[in-house]
Order: C-alpha cells, then structure tokens, then sequence
C-alpha cells in the first residue's frame, strides 16, 4: 500500500539523535547496612540449596522480612542484587503474596481465621471483638494495622485470614504462625492483651511463642541458636481433634486389614 | 486374591495410625513401628516395577482431583535421549488451603517421615534426584517437623548421596510458600517455586513434560505420597481390600463444623455422611443439618438429601458434586446460604491471581451482589444475574480456581433458591435513598445538561 506521503523506504530517516552523556549513578553497594554479612552468607546458602538460582526468591524475601519486619524497597534490593534480577521483578513477586508486609509490622502478627466455617463457629466475632480490643471501640484496628509502635515490644498486627487449614479446630487464629484452636472472643481478647503486656501464652500446638522476625527467619530455613531449634519440634505429636478417629477405632477394635509380615512380591517388570 | 470378599471395618486407620504414638514424628518412632522397610524393598526393586505396583493399587490423588497417580508416574519421558534424559523432578504440593481441607497438616506434623519415605520411592520411580516439598508459609510447625526429619533422614542414609548403598542420590528441599491459595494449583505451585508469582500455566504441555525448570515434573499431594509406603509394604491386593473398585484405599475424611466431634476419620472410601456423622457424635446440640460439602468449599455443598451418597470419586460426582479433598464442612440450619456463599465467594476473590478475566472479574463482581444481598439491598434480578456470570466463569477461567468459585453460588442457588428469593423479597425494595438520590441526580443532570 502506498501512503499518500509516499512509501516509508523513500522517507528521510530519522535524524540521529545528539550525543548525551549521563553521570555515574553512585555504587549502591551494600545496599543497606541493615543486611550485614551473616545474611548475605545466609542468602548465598538459600539459593545453593536449589537447581536454579530464582527458586530462592520467596525465601529470600522471608529472609529480608526477618531482618527488617517487612519487606521494605532496600529489602527489594537486596533480594534483586542477590538473583541478578531486577527490582520490578522482584516486586512483582512480593506484592502477590500475603505473607510478604509492605509496611513495618508488631512484634507478633495476629491472623484470625474468618473464611466461611470459622466464621460461622464465631471467627466473624473473634475478629471484631479483636479490632476492637486493640484499636478501641471508636476506633477498630483495621486490616493489617498495628496496635503500638511496629516493632516495639508488645506490639501486635492483625488481620483477617483466609481458611488456616485447622477447620477441626475452628475456631483459629495464629500468631505468629502459631496455632490457637477452639477460640472464643474472650479466650482472643485475653490473648492480645497478654501479649501487649509482653507475656508469650504457649500455642495450643507447636513451640513456644517468639516473635514475627523469629519466625520469618525460621520460614526461610534458618534458626538462631539451638534452644529454638530444639523447640521447634516441641509439642503434642497431633491434636485431640485429629486423633479422633484413631482413638475411636481402638475404642471400638476397629482397624485396616493387617500389613503382611514381609512385603507382597512386586510385580514383574512390564513387557516393552 | 483369595475370591472371599474381606469387610474392612468401618474405620481403617492407615495413614493416621502412628499419630497417636509418642514423638510420633521422631524417626526412632517412625523405625520401632515399621518405617523405612519399604524404602528397602522399593530400592531392590525396577523403578517400573513400582510404577506397576502403584498402578495396580489403583491409587488416585488425594489432593482433589483424583487422577490416577499410578499413569502420572508413568507419563514421565524415560531413556537416555529426547526429553527423557532431562532431569526429573519430584514436587510435593504441600499448600493446603481449600476451604475445610485440613488433613496435610497433621499428617505433616504428626508423621512427617511416612510422607520422606514415600518422597524417596517415588523419587526413585520416576528418577528424580530433587525433590521439593512446597508447604504453605502459615504451616509453621509442620514445616519445622518436616525440616527435622528431613535432617534426621540425611543423617540415617535414607537422603543424600548412595541412598542404603543402593547408588540412588536424592536431596529433598523444604520450601515454605507465601501464602497464595492459588499456588495449590499444580502449575500455579510451579511457578511460585520458580520464583515468580503464583499464576497457573496454560496445559498442555503439562508437568509431566514440561514441569519444574520446564523439566518432566510430578506433582503428588501430600496423602497420596504417604501412601506410597504402605502400598509397597501391603502390595495392591492389601490395598484394594479397602474402598471401591474404582476409588480403592483409605482416606482421611476431615469433619468440621457443626458436629460434637470434629476431627479426622480415616476410612475406606466410600463411607457415607451419615456414618461419619454417627462418629463424630452426631449434629451439635442436636441442631439439624442444613448443607455439607463433600470435598471443600469447590465441591458443590449437599444437603441432608445426600446423608447415604458413598463419598468415593464415583458417588460425589454420581451425586452432581465432587470427591475434592474429602474435607466435610457441616453447617446446621442456623447458617444462612446465602451468607455462607457470600463469605465463600469473598475467598475466591480475594485468592484469585488475576491471570484470566472470567475469573477476576466474575468473582469481583460477584462478592458485590452477595454482599448488597446479605447487606438488605438485594434485587428480584439478583439470581438470575449471578447465574449468568457464574456461566460465563464455569469452563471458561484459565484453571479450576474459577471453576470452584462457582460451586458454593451454583449449587447454593439449586438446593436453595427460595431462601436467596426469601431474602430478597424481605428486603425493602424502595429503600435506598442514597442510590435512588443518585438516580435522581444523574436524570436531573441529563434534563438541564448542568453538573450536579
């Protein structure tokens, strides 16, 4: 097709543009002090753990979350630099998911299961009563927000959260990750306030109750003295809830047929 | 098979059995009552052999789908040329999320090695060498549990290199995820493993070629790898004696809700509402049933119509629902449906990824219907509308996220209809002023051509 200025390879080109230079940008390395040199080697042992390098992001970023509470910009950074990616990539991976805080955090986050069957069973209530509890009844603490100053002892996020996976325990909410079960607006609210006060009521399962940082730090693979570690697999092998039906099974002498005493001869190699 | 058909007793703990043994997530624990014999047997063994075994138990995977895992191992390329000689990978979908669905986590956090072991033999199977565990971010506890034993299993020679001096290598990774209901999508958990956001991928190719690193890739829930042992150890034959022909072995139904005791009953497939209800003790303070799902909030709810529909793959889709997860959410008639179906519906969107438009913004637009309705601000048109978008939705989104988005609206408007037109109907149709306010403002604005 002809345009009516003529056919594109007739057209003069385009002038060449005027030479510019542009001034260094300043070295941005390291990119924040906050990330000393025990997490860069803690970074560099997530990504060996993997065959390829990008695996390592969400660890990282749980990483970076441990150090500063949050996942901040230099937290971006940080993580970009590690994977030679960069930080819009690194961003956009961060925004997706809800564990990764935009903005500083409490020392404990609450998370408060209010998805259809907890709610029902009084999570709606537990929630509410929560907001208020910690923000006020003229003014509840919203989605997300924090109850004292993020970071200092005894401050506390809460949020709402969707199904926790513990609906035989309904209703739930965690700290820090934590498992509470069977809740009640009251059993909440005294929670919340103890932990204002700086007291760790023990979790209904799981170990003793640290902070949010601990915890990230504990997500991204590492833990940071031996105490903790042996903690870790503290607690009650299994819930009252989730033995309900091995106990009941012994209390009625049901049980799965027999295993044999040595296993059954494989089957023969399929024909090719 | 002897020919004399075997009555499994009406619960047959298999999975669940060694949770109530002390430190049952120990390894001495997991050894003293039985574990890590099959990885011996397995290890002598042809991996095709075991692909075999594993088809002839007729094991379907537990994670919702139900697809028999058996043919997922075999579709995995093998040889030393063409996209066999690719490294393969083994990933575990450890993301529980799904509405109602809770089983994963104890059996994470009670016999984390029952699921290594089986990590191990499938490893072997199908010939992979890594194998990742993606466990959702909130499971804190389970993850350290898994993390233990995982150490502990490097340390005793069943991980690492030369597995039992067989030659077999294997490194297992625990990964905690981030918290994205989506990313228990297979190719979603992908993704997210990658490094990247959680969005599903487009299928075909599906993992089986083209999975982790665009590599041959299974992905197995959590209770189908568990179970991997006990079939070895008991062979098809003893696994068959449990289930139905086409949904065989046992499986951990989670009861939740409105019951005296909820909890997790591991059955043969198959077992019924209303014995698992005569388990748990019956409806709580004797309030009567309304609706149930099957499998999670994805799988359309029953009703006390369906007490004697046989919860196998078979009978909850004979039913009009789906198996799913086996996660039983039980609501009494105090429980509003279309408040329950507002809240359901608000999950979804929030979870969606955003990937595909049906999905994004059929949800969207459905949480504002529910929530006007529920708010005392529905319309006579109200169902009708959400019918339609869930139609435009249903077959159409990108993965099963959208599709399930639909199931609680769909099937809560077919059992329940008259309580959405109830509900509609009670409400003051006129009284909106602020809306109506608006109507008014807008025409007047129209007539003179003046902003309001």
């Amino acid at each position: 097709m002809t345009l009516p200025e003529g056919t594109p390879e007739k057209l003069p080109g385009p002038a060449a543009p005027a030479e510019r230079t542009w001034e260094a940008q300043p070295d941005q390395h390291p990119v924040s002090p906050t990330f000393d040199e025990l997490t860069r080697q803690r970074a560099k042992e997530v990504i060996a753990r993997y065959p390829v390098a990008r695996s390592a992001l969400l660890p990282l970023l749980h990483l970076v979350q441990s150090v500063e509470g949050y996942v901040s910009q230099d937290g971006i950074r940080f993580c970009a630099e590690q994977l030679e990616l960069t930080t819009a990539e690194v961003s956009a991976v961060a925004t997706f998911y809800t564990m990764y805080k935009r903005t500083p955090c409490g020392e404990h986050l609450v998370s408060v299961c209010t998805n259809t069957l907890c709610a029902a069973l009084g999570g709606d209530a537990i929630y509410r009563s929560l907001t208020e509890a910690l923000g006020g009844p003229d003014r509840p603490l919203g989605h997300e927000e924090t109850a004292g100053e993020p970071g200092t002892p005894g401050s506390v996020t809460l949020e709402h959260a969707e199904c926790l996976a513990a609906c035989d325990l309904g209703p739930v909410l965690q700290v820090n990750y934590e498992y509470y079960d069977n809740q009640t607006p009251e059993s909440a609210v005294a929670l919340v306030e103890a932990l204002r006060r700086g007291e760790r009521p023990p979790p209904t399962r799981g170990a003793p109750l640290t902070d949010l940082r601990t915890v990230e730090l504990e997500l991204a693979g590492f833990t940071d003295d031996v105490t903790v570690a042996a903690a870790a697999v503290a607690g009650p092998s299994a819930a009252v809830e989730s033995l309900r039906g091995t106990a009941l099974a012994a209390e009625r002498g049901w049980a799965a047929p027999a295993l044999p005493d040595e296993p059954p001869a494989l089957p023969p190699l399929p024909e090719k | 098979m002897t020919g004399t058909e075997i009555t499994p007793d009406t619960l047959t703990p298999v999975l669940t059995r060694r949770w109530s043994e002390e430190r049952s997530w120990t390894l001495e624990t997991y050894e003293r009552t039985g574990g890590y014999r099959a990885l011996r047997t397995a290890l002598a063994a042809h991996p095709d052999q075991l692909i075999t075994l594993v088809k002839d138990s007729g094991l379907r995977g537990r994670g919702g789908a139900g697809f028999p895992t058996g043919m997922k191992w075999s579709f995995i390329p093998q040889g030393a040329e063409g996209p066999g000689a690719k490294p393969k990978y083994l990933v575990v979908n450890a993301d529980e999320g799904e509405p109602g669905t809770c089983k994963d986590i104890p059996t994470m956090m009670a016999d984390p090695h029952s699921l290594i072991e089986g990590c191990v033999i499938t490893s072997y199977a199908i010939r992979a060498n890594f194998c990742a565990i993606y466990v959702r971010g909130e499971a804190l506890h389970p993850i350290r549990r898994v993390r233990a034993a995982v150490a502990e299993a490097y340390a005793k020679g069943y991980l690492g290199k030369d597995i039992l001096g067989t030659g077999f290598d294997l490194d297992i990774v625990v990964h905690a995820g981030a918290g994205a209901y989506i990313c228990g999508e297979e190719t979603a958990l992908l993704d997210s493993l990658e490094g990247r956001r959680g969005q599903p991928r487009l299928k075909p190719p599906f993992p089986a070629t083209a999975g982790l690193y665009a590599s041959p890739t299974v992905v197995n829930n959590v209770e189908t790898i568990a179970s991997v042992p006990f079939i070895v150890a008991g062979g098809s034959d003893w696994f068959r004696t449990m289930g139905s022909e086409k949904s065989p072995g046992p499986k951990i139904y989670s009861v939740s809700g409105h019951v005296e005791r909820p909890g997790q009953y591991e059955a043969p497939m198959g077992i019924t509402l209303r014995t698992l209800l005569e388990l748990a003790g019956g409806m709580k303070d004797g309030i009567p049933l309304k609706f149930w799902t099957p499998g999670g909030s994805s799988t359309p709810m029953f009703t006390a119509e369906h007490l004697d529909v046989p919860l196998d793959f078979e009978g909850a889709a004979g039913a009009g629902s789906m198996l799913g997860t086996t996660a039983v959410q039980v609501f009494n008639e105090t429980v509003s449906v279309p408040w329950a179906v507002m809240k359901w519906t608000e999950f979804y969107k929030h979870e969606s990824c955003g990937k595909c438009t049906p999905c994004r913004e059929g949800t969207y637009w459905l949480v504002q219907i529910l929530e006007r309705m529920v708010h005392g601000e529905g319309t006579a048109e109200d169902v009708e509308t959400m019918l339609d978008v869930c139609d435009n939705i249903l077959g159409r989104s990108f993965c099963a996220l959208g599709d399930g988005a639909t199931s609680p609206i769909t099937s809560g408007i077919k059992y329940f209809r008259q309580e959405f037109l109830d509900l509609i109907a009670e409400q003051p149709a006129v009284a909106r002023p602020a809306q109506l306010a608006d109507v008014e403002r807008a025409a007047d604005t129209e007539l003179s051509g003046a902003p309001a």
